[in-house]
């Protein structure tokens, strides 16, 4: 899905990590009771994914689900399946009490690869960016210097970050100043 | 003078030689120089003048206490005042001018100050400039702000090149402080494996001890520092930074560290500072203790400094202060200076010790060496101007009468010293007078606190009030260890040991000597930065000032930059005495971070330049940008308040907007629209609550305006509602409101109907909208075609979903001009490519894209009201006219009670009506309409004001709204507004808000 229009259009920067605008991704929001099995059942079935922990992140075969609130989880899916799968899901949700709605077009988002990404967002956010404290899978929602955002790493050189739409630019620059050549920490 | 020795210097490297310039003269010194030791090996002496009298004033100190070497660092865009020459690090091509000097260093007019100082006195400026009172703007602010003040503000036109960053920093045990403390303390917690930041402000490990020696463990302590900071340096779980200042400590572990990367090499790249925000389950403070001055006469003089920063200078850099120094003193520690100024081949004819019977073992060493002591004996005075030339020996029991008269370039002072406490007071720990060592320390039994309500805060070493090598080893091994326990971590620990000599104790010495006559104490300095003297704070106690907190405001003691690091001990001290009381009695003041000034850059972190603030972009934002928009901040958006063509003006363009857009067709950017799904089982009861008007009844398909109110009954929001399906609802918001309402329904949601069955989801983001508007509207997206448009199959205030040129797109048949309208939204990935293709598709129709003021004078000709204009927050739904969209039938909405309260219903509330100017003229915004009479204040009474006014391109004329006593039934009446000068009054006739198409004949086509 190359050609969709997201926030930067792919751009990226080189510095203590590479940074990158991702192309187009499908992104559902779902909520629900997740003490409910009829509810966990429906969605871990469509998405083929395990229900994630508190604060982590589920990667299935294709797709993975995050957890975003006690009530609340996005799935991330391809930016052209995602409109069939909110369809499908909606379907499966339908008898009980819960939210599906596409929102793949409300973010913008990004991919950390490789060098000092961990410091890099702990130099943006109030987290414990350590690796006994952050592993890969964990995510947080909490802010980047002045907007929200949420990020996790799916591995121990790939940190992906998702920001609303209209700050996209906002959170390149961020990113591309936290990352300015020279500016290693050596803490983390 | 002040000059270079041919030996020595522990940090220099003689090797390598560094250019600088101080006062437009060049300079060289060494690598490992400060500038203050660089200015020194050069003989200059005299580095600025103080603040109120000018007076001549020279380095004091060797570290961060400094009061006086406070220079203007760099030039143009580098420009920084009031940086500190003892914390500056020697680089090539190093620029520095001296501060509140005028016209020049050498000669400074304001000195004329000083031959009046018998009349600038504590609260000179208070209780002088009182009188008369036109004098202050006129005569006294502009000759003051000319005298005082110290560096001065960098250009505004200037921009800081270097870059700052904040980082996030989460550990078991912060340590501040590198001494020899520090690192056991470090060493001790770092042992049981807990994880470990150590961080020191200098670029040196090891503290005194490097210069005072001492053995630990058999070994030099030189050795011992080294050994166990490559320990350190191996340990995964031990992060060391130098250069790193402890600046602050708040509630819950939390500690500012400010990390100076580049001050000493400007040209590596990378941030210039880096404030690191930590939170440490432990915090310990090794932060060492500060030297006092001794209060005589002249001790101001240039050449006059502490005891410790002179050997310093010699045996870190290689720098004497003059050939012959005299050492003055009440403890041991100063004659440590005399030995080492003796071992580097300098004189030191006398050692004056204030105490009865002298010293201990460090007073036989230096008469051992041949260095005369007089006990008993004190500083009458320092003779010299801008450097000393001799001093007055007197018996320090006497009133001054001088013994000998001593010719010496410097003299080298102790007062004692005072444990850096600063930290540990930051965030409540609390202070015990020790009266054996005369300071305060920290009492461990009342610290800083953290949530288990334990301390959060433990102090090691000098800092403790443990002045001993060896005390401060033991001291810093059981506070390093109870820090690690507290972290959860266990560890057995084994203190080294340090060879000590006993020392003989200190005799506070607040005065000298003691019975000095008032000549003496004039000229005894307590602060060196803003001209305190013992004189000042006398008279402040005499003239009533019993508090210290009041004395400090007073005489300004401790307020200078340096905050009075040299100056608060021998202040409370004077203050006590002259009040008859306890030193304990009279407290301190309070301490605040940051411990010293830290940049606004580091405070600042990443956010200047384009991302000082975030600034939301719909996505057809580039093409605003391309396309003249003058934008205007909504919220974090940046809207178009109108589409500026070359040649005309922002009014011309609004006018433009207007006419195109009623005459043919128009387009909004309205994707900032606040876009909020709520669903559920119980989402039409939940509505109810939420809207005043009813929203549960309102059918699949259909639009209906809302109305949202706080609890307090006044209007906080409003926009259209869509019944999406059987259970879900979407609300639209206003565009700055979209965060707030989104917070506000939930917060509602969770707290007060928490097991309703109801979500939501703020889209907000998901779509871009456009709102397609005037006569050709319909016949615009015809031409895209794909779904059906007309008036049957899409009638007003009702909403398909379908596709519209190729785009799958919601349709809003809604109206907020009073036209023919629809408001499409689309994925907010296509658009741009949407908006492009209405444009596109529109030109046969002149289609006019048109910002918020077009949009704000449309709606004011069809009376729709505004957030934020007709509304300020005191303003219910009723002023406004509003009561058909506020329910009977419904039992309960948030404001309904509210509303029925006696102010709410009183029938004097100023209600919103229609104002037609008696000129056609523009009223002023928020003008008020004046009433007969005046209030108790003297001020015209008034019956209304404008809420909103404009020229209507449309009618030719001004329009407005406003909020008038009785408005609604006085149709027809003129009644005055006041123009902004307050005088001229402009007449308004009374209307129906609802200027243009009362019937909506054209929105309902």
């Amino acid at each position: 899905m190359s050609d969709i229009a997201t926030s930067l259009n792919g751009a990226s920067f080189e510095g203590i990590t590479r940074v990158e605008e991702m192309r187009a991704q499908g992104m559902i929001t779902l909520r629900g009771d997740f003490a409910d099995p009829a509810f966990v059942s429906a969605v871990t079935g469509l998405v083929e994914a395990d229900m994630p922990g508190q604060r982590q992140v589920s990667t299935g075969a294709e797709r993975s689900i995050l957890w975003m609130s006690p009530d609340e989880l996005m799935v991330l899916c391809t930016y052209a399946e995602a409109p069939i799968l909110e369809a499908k899901l909606r379907d499966a949700l339908a008898d009980q009490h819960a939210l599906v709605a596409n929102v793949s077009d409300a973010r913008a988002c990004f991919e950390l690869v490789g060098g000092d990404l961990r410091e890099v967002l702990a130099k943006l956010a109030p987290v414990d960016m350590s690796p006994e404290a952050f592993a890969v899978g964990d995510l947080r929602r909490t802010r980047l210097a002045q907007v929200a955002g949420a990020f996790w790493l799916s591995s121990e050189d790939k940190a992906q970050i998702v920001c609303f739409r209209s700050v996209g630019e906002y959170m390149f620059n961020l990113l591309k100043t936290a990352a300015q050549p020279g500016s290693s920490v050596g803490f983390i | 003078m002040s000059t270079r020795l041919a030996k020595g210097g522990r940090l220099i490297d003689r090797s390598k030689t560094v250019k600088f310039s101080f006062n437009g003269k060049s300079f060289t010194g060494y690598q490992g120089d400060t500038l203050a030791s660089a200015l020194l090996a050069n003989d200059q002496m005299l580095v600025g003048r103080s603040f109120k009298y000018h007076r001549p004033r020279g380095i004091v100190a060797s570290g961060a206490e400094e009061p006086n070497a406070l220079v203007n660092l760099g030039s143009g865009v580098t420009h920084e005042p009031n940086q500190r020459a003892t914390t500056t690090e020697l680089f090539e091509g190093l620029t520095a001018t001296p501060q509140n000097v005028w016209p020049s260093l050498d000669f400074d007019i304001g000195a004329v100050n000083s031959y009046a100082s018998r009349l600038l006195t504590a609260g000179f400026y208070y209780k002088m400039f009182m009188y008369p009172r036109a004098f202050w703007k006129h005569v006294y602010e502009p000759f003051i702000r000319q005298s005082a003040g110290l560096g001065k503000a960098p250009d505004a036109e200037t921009r800081d090149p270097d870059t700052y960053e904040h980082f996030y920093a989460f550990v078991d045990v912060l340590v501040i402080g590198g001494g020899v403390a520090g690192l056991q303390a470090a060493k001790t917690a770092a042992d049981s494996g807990a994880k470990v930041l150590l961080i020191e402000q200098t670029a040196d490990w090891g503290g005194r001890s490097l210069v005072d020696g001492g053995s630990i463990d058999g070994k030099p302590a030189v050795d011992w520092i080294k050994d166990t900071l490559e320990a350190l340096e191996n340990m995964p779980n031990v992060t060391l930074r130098n250069r790193m200042m402890g600046a602050g400590v708040y509630d819950h572990g939390y500690a500012l560290g400010y990390e100076r990367l580049t001050d000493h090499a400007p040209k590596v790249a990378g941030p210039r500072h880096r404030l690191w925000r930590i939170r440490a389950k432990q915090i310990v403070t090794a932060t060492g203790a500060i030297e006092r001055p001794l209060s005589f006469a002249g001790n101001d003089i240039p050449g006059v400094m502490l005891a410790a920063a002179v050997r310093d200078y010699v045996v870190n850099h290689g720098v004497s202060i003059g050939d012959r120094t005299v050492v003055v003193t009440n403890n041991d520690d100063a004659y440590r200076t005399a030995i080492a100024l003796n071992e580097a081949g300098l004189d030191v004819p006398v050692i004056v010790d204030a105490r009865e019977f002298g010293g201990g073992a460090l007073m036989e060493q230096a008469k051992a060496l041949g260095i005369r002591v007089e006990t008993g004996c004190g500083i009458a005075k320092v003779h010299g101007k801008k450097r000393v030339t001799s001093v007055d020996i007197c018996k320090q029991a006497g009133e001054g009468a001088v013994l000998w008269s001593i010719p010496c370039e410097a003299v080298a002072m102790s007062g004692g010293w005072s444990p850096v406490v600063h930290l540990w007071s930051h965030c409540g720990g609390k202070l015990n007078w020790d009266d054996t060592q005369a300071f305060f320390r920290p009492d461990a039994s009342r610290p800083p606190k953290g949530d288990d309500g334990e301390a959060m805060v433990r102090v090691a070493g000098s800092a403790n009030g443990e002045l001993g090598l060896n005390a401060g080893l033991q001291d810093a091994t059981a506070v390093g260890q109870a820090a690690a326990a507290a972290a959860g971590f266990e560890v057995a620990a084994v203190a080294p040991q340090a060879a000590e000599e006993p020392e003989t104790p200190i005799e506070p010495i607040w005065q000298m000597p003691q019975g000095a006559h008032y000549g003496l104490r004039l000229k005894s300095w307590l602060d060196f930065q803003n001209d305190v003297k013992v004189s000042d704070v006398q008279l402040a106690a005499q003239e009533g000032y019993e508090s210290v907190e009041h004395t400090k405001r007073y005489t300004t003691l401790g307020m200078a930059t340096d905050q009075g690091k040299l100056s608060n001990i021998n202040g409370l001290a004077t203050l006590s005495n002259a009040l008859g009381e306890d030193i304990p009695q009279v407290g301190t003041t309070t301490f605040r971070p940051p411990y010293t000034p830290i940049s606004m850059g580091a405070i600042a972190g990443e956010a200047r330049g384009e991302i000082f603030q975030p600034i939301r972009k719909t996505p057809m934002h580039a093409w605003h940008e391309a396309n003249g928009a003058h934008f205007e901040p909504v919220g974090h958006w940046r809207r178009p308040y109108a589409f500026v063509k070359s040649g005309e003006s922002v009014k011309e363009a609004v006018h433009r907007e207007v006419l195109a857009t009623r005459n043919s067709l128009g387009l909004l950017d309205a994707s900032t629209l606040g876009k909020i799904i709520v669903k559920g089982p119980d989402a039409g009861k939940f509505m109810d609550m939420m809207y005043t008007n009813m929203m549960s009844n309102l059918k699949i398909g259909k639009c209906r305006y809302g109305l949202m109110c706080t609890e307090n009954g006044f209007l906080t929001d409003d926009g259209v509602v869509a019944r999406i399906d059987e259970d879900t609802w979407l609300c639209h918001t206003t565009t700055g409101g979209a965060d707030r309402i989104h917070a506000h329904i939930e917060e509602w949601l969770q707290t007060e109907w928490w097991d309703w069955k109801v979500y939501t989801a703020n889209i907000t983001e998901q779509l871009a909208q456009v709102a397609v508007v005037g006569p050709n509207a319909r016949k615009l997206l015809e031409k895209l075609g794909g779904m059906d448009v007309s008036k049957e199959a899409l009638p007003f205030m009702e909403w398909r979903d379908g596709e519209l040129g190729g785009f799958p797109v919601r349709a809003y048949r809604i109206s907020f001009s009073g036209e023919l309208s629809y408001e499409i939204a689309v994925p907010a990935n296509l658009g741009r490519a949407f908006w492009d293709k209405l444009l596109e598709a529109g030109a046969e129709w002149n289609v006019t894209p048109y910002g918020t003021e077009c949009l704000h004078i449309m709606r004011a000709e069809k009376g729709f009201i505004m957030i934020g204009d007709e509304t300020d927050g005191t303003v219910i739904p009723q002023d406004l006219g509003l009561n058909w969209a506020i329910s009977k039938k419904k039992e309960d909405f948030l404001g309904k009670r509210a509303q029925q309260r006696s102010h709410m219903t009183d029938p004097k509330r100023w209600k919103l009506v229609g104002l037609e100017t008696v000129d056609g003229s523009t009223l002023p915004d928020g003008a008020y309409a004046v009433a007969e009479g005046k209030n108790a204040n003297g001020q015209r009474n008034t019956q209304g004001r404008v809420t909103s006014t404009y020229h209507s391109p449309t009618l030719n004329k001004g329009i407005a709204m406003g909020l008038v006593l009785n408005g609604p039934d006085r149709m027809g009446e003129v009644i005055e507004f006041a123009a902004v000068d307050g005088e001229t009054m402009i007449g308004a006739k009374i209307v129906s808000p609802v200027f243009f198409d009362p019937d909506g004949e054209k929105q309902n086509v």
